[in-house]
């Protein structure tokens, strides 16, 4: 069935205004998440997102704000689509997200390491990734651990301030 | 409106209010939108028994680590191992996801409720002889140092096989594996510090970490071996084979274990497939009752 939307609304500008569900200090497009929103023929509104890790439990979470919001903005039609390659990089977060990260506490990553199969890496001092203190900016900061409260950060503690702070992992 | 309050009430207004089906791993299909057309000359019965192989041995690997949850030997351990898990959650429901999209799902498919998603049926309603994981991720954990030269050892074959696969002629299957390279590289270099960090330790720890590794190496004895299907997809270029691995994770985990004072045990003589063909000890089906016991006593329950 076709049906026209009742909204003149931007659908792209309702879709990046859409938040991440664990990251609500920055949208889906500051992230790169979002990949592209278009209006087809019969007025559907389709959505393409792309995870940031496998394992991401909040995608679906993604899926329905998007379908929620467009759906409040008057597009009563919307598809929103999973794309799987290329795979997301930290490199996609935009410097208004990596701004918007780092005001929330959170150091934006750095630069994404080249994809090597090679050798590990084996030291046991601290790994090569760095991060400044969000909170001080203070560059002395060390891990914590590789790990975090979700897939895509790792913990690490400023020796200056002495605040514990999360780190977006580059991949 | 509280942000919590948002999240709750569009995933309720995205499933017309109706309950969610319980044991599964979320809200949406992992393939949504994705094209899943199978490319002219693979057959999609083996395409589908081989995303079973790898994605069983993400899905066994990822219940393995998460037994550690709530006894890991420290908090950042246990936060650690269960995101590596979640990881490998991830790459078993994209592949059981695309293993359903060519349609393997058979006897699983009768027994689970047609409500359940194809990657929920195949994860929760296989028997034991139906999977298709190895004996390497299938086998116990044993202590925390075999944990890790385990993880490490599962680590640096999956990521040899998917770092080929990223040129897989099935375009849903490099796309998964291009994914899953990142994520096994950060695993396989959390497990290998672990391994140099007990090996390189205190007596107790090496004498641990070496009892380990001794119980893990014959596990490889079937790592380098294909399949029949295998075999077939190496020829349509969809699968890596698993021989043109050997050389890279032998470099890969010898280097590991020099590095960490650690004897490399003797490698095992090849061995026909055994765990690819769904031959298993009765530890997996111990595994899967645990997986799957809640999901098959309450079929299509929803919260």
């Amino acid at each position: 069935m076709v049906t026209t939307p009742t909204s003149t609304a931007d659908p792209r500008g309702v879709a990046e205004s859409v938040t991440d569900p664990e990251l609500p200090m920055v949208t889906l497009a500051d992230l790169g998440v979002l990949r592209d929103v278009r209006t087809e023929d019969d007025g559907t509104v389709v959505v393409e997102i792309t995870p940031t890790y496998s394992g991401c439990p909040a995608m679906g979470v993604m899926r329905a704000d998007l379908v929620h919001a467009l759906h409040r903005a008057g597009f009563p039609d919307v598809d929103v689509r999973t794309v799987l390659a290329p795979a997301w990089s930290t490199d996609w977060i935009s410097a208004e997200g990596r701004r918007k990260l780092a005001a929330g506490g959170i150091a934006p990553p750095g630069p994404a390491p080249e994809r090597t199969t090679g050798p590990v890496p084996l030291s046991l001092g601290p790994t090569r990734r760095t991060a400044s203190c969000p909170l001080c900016g203070s560059p002395d900061t060390v891990e914590q651990s590789e790990f975090s409260a979700t897939a895509c950060k790792a913990l690490r503690r400023c020796r200056a301030c002495g605040e514990p702070f999360e780190h977006v992992k580059e991949i | 409106m509280g942000h919590e309050e948002t999240v709750y009430e569009a995933l309720d207004s995205a499933h017309g209010g109706e309950g969610q089906w319980a044991f599964g791993t979320g809200f949406d299909e992992p393939l949504a939108g994705v094209d899943t057309t199978v490319p002219d000359g693979i057959d999609p019965a083996d395409l589908g028994a081989y995303c079973l192989m790898l994605g069983d041995d993400a899905l066994v690997l990822a219940q393995r680590l998460t037994q550690w949850v709530t006894a890991a030997p420290e908090l950042e351990e246990e936060v650690a191992v269960a995101n590596i898990a979640l990881d490998l959650l991830g790459q078993a429901r994209l592949l059981l996801a695309r293993a359903g999209s060519v349609g393997v799902l058979g006897r699983s498919r009768d027994t689970a409720t047609a409500s359940i998603p194809d990657e929920d049926a195949l994860a929760y309603f296989r028997d034991a002889d139906e999977f298709r994981c190895t004996g390497l991720v299938a086998a116990p954990n044993g202590d925390f140092g075999q944990t890790m030269v385990r993880l490490l050892a599962a680590a640096t074959t999956r990521l040899a096989v998917f770092a080929r696969l990223r040129d897989s002629r099935d375009p849903v299957l490099a796309a998964i594996a291009a994914k899953g390279v990142a994520e096994l590289t950060y695993h396989r270099d959390h497990a290998a510090r672990w391994v140099l960090r007990l090996g390189d330790g205190t007596p107790e720890s090496h004498r641990r970490a070496q009892a380990g590794a001794d119980a893990v190496w014959p596990l490889l004895a079937d790592a380098f071996t294909a399949t029949d299907v295998e075999q077939r997809l190496v020829g349509a270029g969809v699968a890596a084979d698993p021989a043109g691995t050997r050389e890279e994770v032998v470099g890969v985990l010898t280097q590991v274990l020099d590095r960490a004072t650690l004897r490399v045990p003797a490698w095992p003589a090849d061995a026909p497939p055994r765990g690819r063909l769904g031959l298993h000890g009765a530890e997996l089906a111990v595994l899967l009752a645990e997986l799957q016991g809640l999901a098959r006593e309450h079929p299509a329950a929803t919260w």
